[in-house]
């Protein structure tokens, strides 16, 4: 494994056995982030974005199989005892999930809940940690910090919520943060707000961050890199100005093109015809073959491989092969 | 890389102590007058019941052949006489004694052990959620009269077997709830968050899942006080609670039914304060699941 790497992926397959057929929502992924590097990771839902990312926490739910390798500051995360995964979530890797509203306790304050945060890992006083929720709450920029803490969960809108799902992440100065589509639940004008606010936060903290989402717009705002799933693979990876300029992958050429910013003047959006493959029964070879433009017999029969096309940038599509 | 630095600046009112979730419960429920009239009413009968022999007139358990059966309104005897000629009142007195404790006490106990069965079986999940639940089914599968007669039948009668045939009675009804609770809670985004922030499953159950499920258990549990009431007078009806000469609105319905040709009022009275009681249970615990509803 790459030392340099804060997050290393390797050929990671999940399978969750749920239902009658198992399903394989991840299929063979390798990532690897630098320490303070961004990488957005785009897909549309059930692309298996979601998936790896809580790989990385291994919060599947039991029967769930993960193959692969993973390593995250150096540490291997499939090997970590259950002891171990507790002494390592929240305090080297966090996360932010999508829905706020959801993923805070309603029966308790933010402050509360903060505090039990920073106990959990550090040996610190109540006072202490109430004092530490405080300045993260100032961090964040939450108007009125003291008053704030001890308001529960149903009394903030979605982006104040938010702001306090980012400083419990950062409660307790973790080295990775994922972020699990942080902006998709919350309006416009504060998406960007937020955006901001996680830039920031991440310059000032160092953080690399795995970011997910399915707004390619959002993905170039945030991110140095960007890795678009299909169907439990990467199909396309490469830095953010490259993709967007240039894009390679048949699907991510369709991802730009279907944007709502280029629907000026039409009246319809361009979309890319068909629908995702069903993960319980994928097509033999390239799964985007049965959508795309470009397609060829050999697409339809071989699985393309992700291979390195131009400087810092993969593929996985037979044209470039 | 930076890290969060203390700032010393920091006024001290943030670190003063939050109100806390039942504090808050507490301010709504005094604003229902509905809850609150069906609360004192309650008090005033636990307070009846603590000072019965300081309040009532007669000596329950003393009766006089001449006296028997006298009708509501009779000098002295406010609420008549029974057929052996007791005071009614006194044996309504004493009797919130015997009908509330047996109302009362089974409920808490199967609280505790009917949310810790529903709790573990539904967290756990899959094959002990499986073998948990489908045992108390076989309790749930009896009409809980019938449960709560043939387990006082097979004790023998008396006011401890009613009590834990009781308790035994409402284990399954408080653990599937707690069960289904729990499931839903065990599901939902903040238990994976904190998973994801590192608590262990032990946290989790006392501070997340207890936290969440134990109101909507309580306010269940509260409505079962009434139901409580209702099957303990019955059992005494039976003859399989409390046993004669002492005072229990069951029993003493049960007695007083040779005289509802006779004297139709008096033999009403028992049920009267069984009703009583039983709807301030449930008025007050609808209360309290409108306070505990934390977005109202």
């Amino acid at each position: 494994m790459k030392s340099d790497a804060m997050i290393d992926i390797r050929n990671l397959s999940v399978t969750f056995n749920r239902g009658r057929k198992p399903v394989k929502a991840v299929n063979g992924v390798s990532l690897s982030v630098k320490p303070g590097e961004v990488l957005a990771l785009l897909g549309e839902s059930g692309s298996g974005k979601s998936v790896t990312m809580r790989s990385l926490l291994r919060l599947h739910p039991k029967g769930t199989k993960i193959e692969g390798a993973m390593a995250i500051a150096g540490r291997d995360v499939t090997g970590l005892s259950a002891g171990e995964l507790g002494a390592f979530r929240g305090a080297v890797v966090s996360m932010v999930f999508q829905e706020p509203r959801l993923a805070l306790d309603p029966v308790y304050t933010l402050g509360q809940q903060i505090e039990e945060t920073i106990m959990r890992h550090e040996k610190v006083s109540r006072s202490e940690a109430s004092a530490r929720a405080f300045a993260l709450f100032q961090k964040v920029r939450i108007p009125s910090p003291e008053r704030r803490l001890q308001n529960y969960p149903h009394e903030m809108s979605g982006g104040m919520l938010q702001r306090s799902m980012i400083a419990m992440a950062l409660a307790c100065n973790p080295k990775v943060l994922l972020a699990d589509e942080p902006t998709t639940a919350l309006d416009a004008t504060v998406q960007i707000q937020i955006l901001l606010l996680i830039r920031e936060l991440q310059k000032e903290y160092g953080l690399s961050v795995i970011f997910v989402t399915h707004d390619i717009g959002v993905a170039a705002e945030v991110a140095d890199r960007i890795a678009v799933m299909y169907a439990g693979r990467i199909v396309e990876e490469g830095r953010v100005a490259d993709i967007i300029r240039e894009p390679r992958h048949p699907y991510t050429k369709g991802l730009l093109g279907a944007r709502v910013e280029l629907a000026h003047g039409r009246d319809r959006l361009i979309t890319i015809p068909g629908a995702p493959p069903d993960l319980a029964a994928m097509p033999p070879g390239c799964a985007f073959a049965p959508r795309c433009a470009q397609v060829s017999d050999a697409c339809r029969t071989d699985i393309p491989a992700l291979i390195p096309a131009g400087e810092a940038a993969h593929v996985a599509c037979i044209q470039y092969a | 890389m930076a890290t969060i630095t203390l700032d010393l600046a920091a006024p001290s009112q943030a670190i003063s102590k939050s109100p806390g979730f039942w504090s808050g419960v507490l301010r709504r429920l005094c604003r229902d007058p509905v809850a609150m009239t069906a609360l004192s009413i309650l008090l005033i009968l636990v307070l009846i019941a603590i000072l019965a022999p300081y309040i009532s007139p007669y000596d329950p358990s003393k009766g006089s052949v001449i006296r028997r059966l006298k009708p509501i309104g009779t000098a002295g005897y406010i609420l008549g006489t029974d057929e052996l000629g007791r005071d009614m009142v006194s044996r309504l007195i004493y009797g919130a004694r015997l009908s509330l404790i047996m109302g009362v006490v089974p409920v808490p106990i199967a609280f505790v052990i009917g949310s810790a069965i529903g709790i573990v079986a539904g967290y756990a999940g899959g094959i002990v959620n499986t073998l948990i639940m489908r045992t108390v089914d076989v309790f749930y599968a009896f009409p809980s009269v019938l449960l709560a007669v043939a387990l006082s039948g097979a004790l023998g009668s008396g006011l401890t077997n009613a009590l834990v045939s009781l308790t035994v009675v409402f284990i399954p009804q408080i653990a599937r709830v707690a069960e289904s609770v729990t499931t839903q809670v065990r599901k939902l985004d903040y238990v994976d968050a904190a998973r994801a922030s590192g608590a262990p499953p032990s946290t989790i159950i006392r501070v997340h899942v207890l936290g969440n499920v134990l109101g909507p258990i309580f306010v269940f549990s509260t409505s079962l006080i009434s139901v409580s009431m209702i099957l303990a007078s019955g059992l005494s009806f039976l003859g399989l609670g409390v046993r004669p000469p002492d005072a229990e609105w069951g029993l003493m319905l049960n007695t007083l039914r040779t005289a509802i040709y006779n004297n139709p009022f008096v033999a009403a009275l028992p049920g009267v304060m069984i009703f009583i009681t039983s709807i301030c249970f449930n008025l007050f615990s609808d209360g309290l699941r409108a306070a505990m509803d934390v977005k109202s």
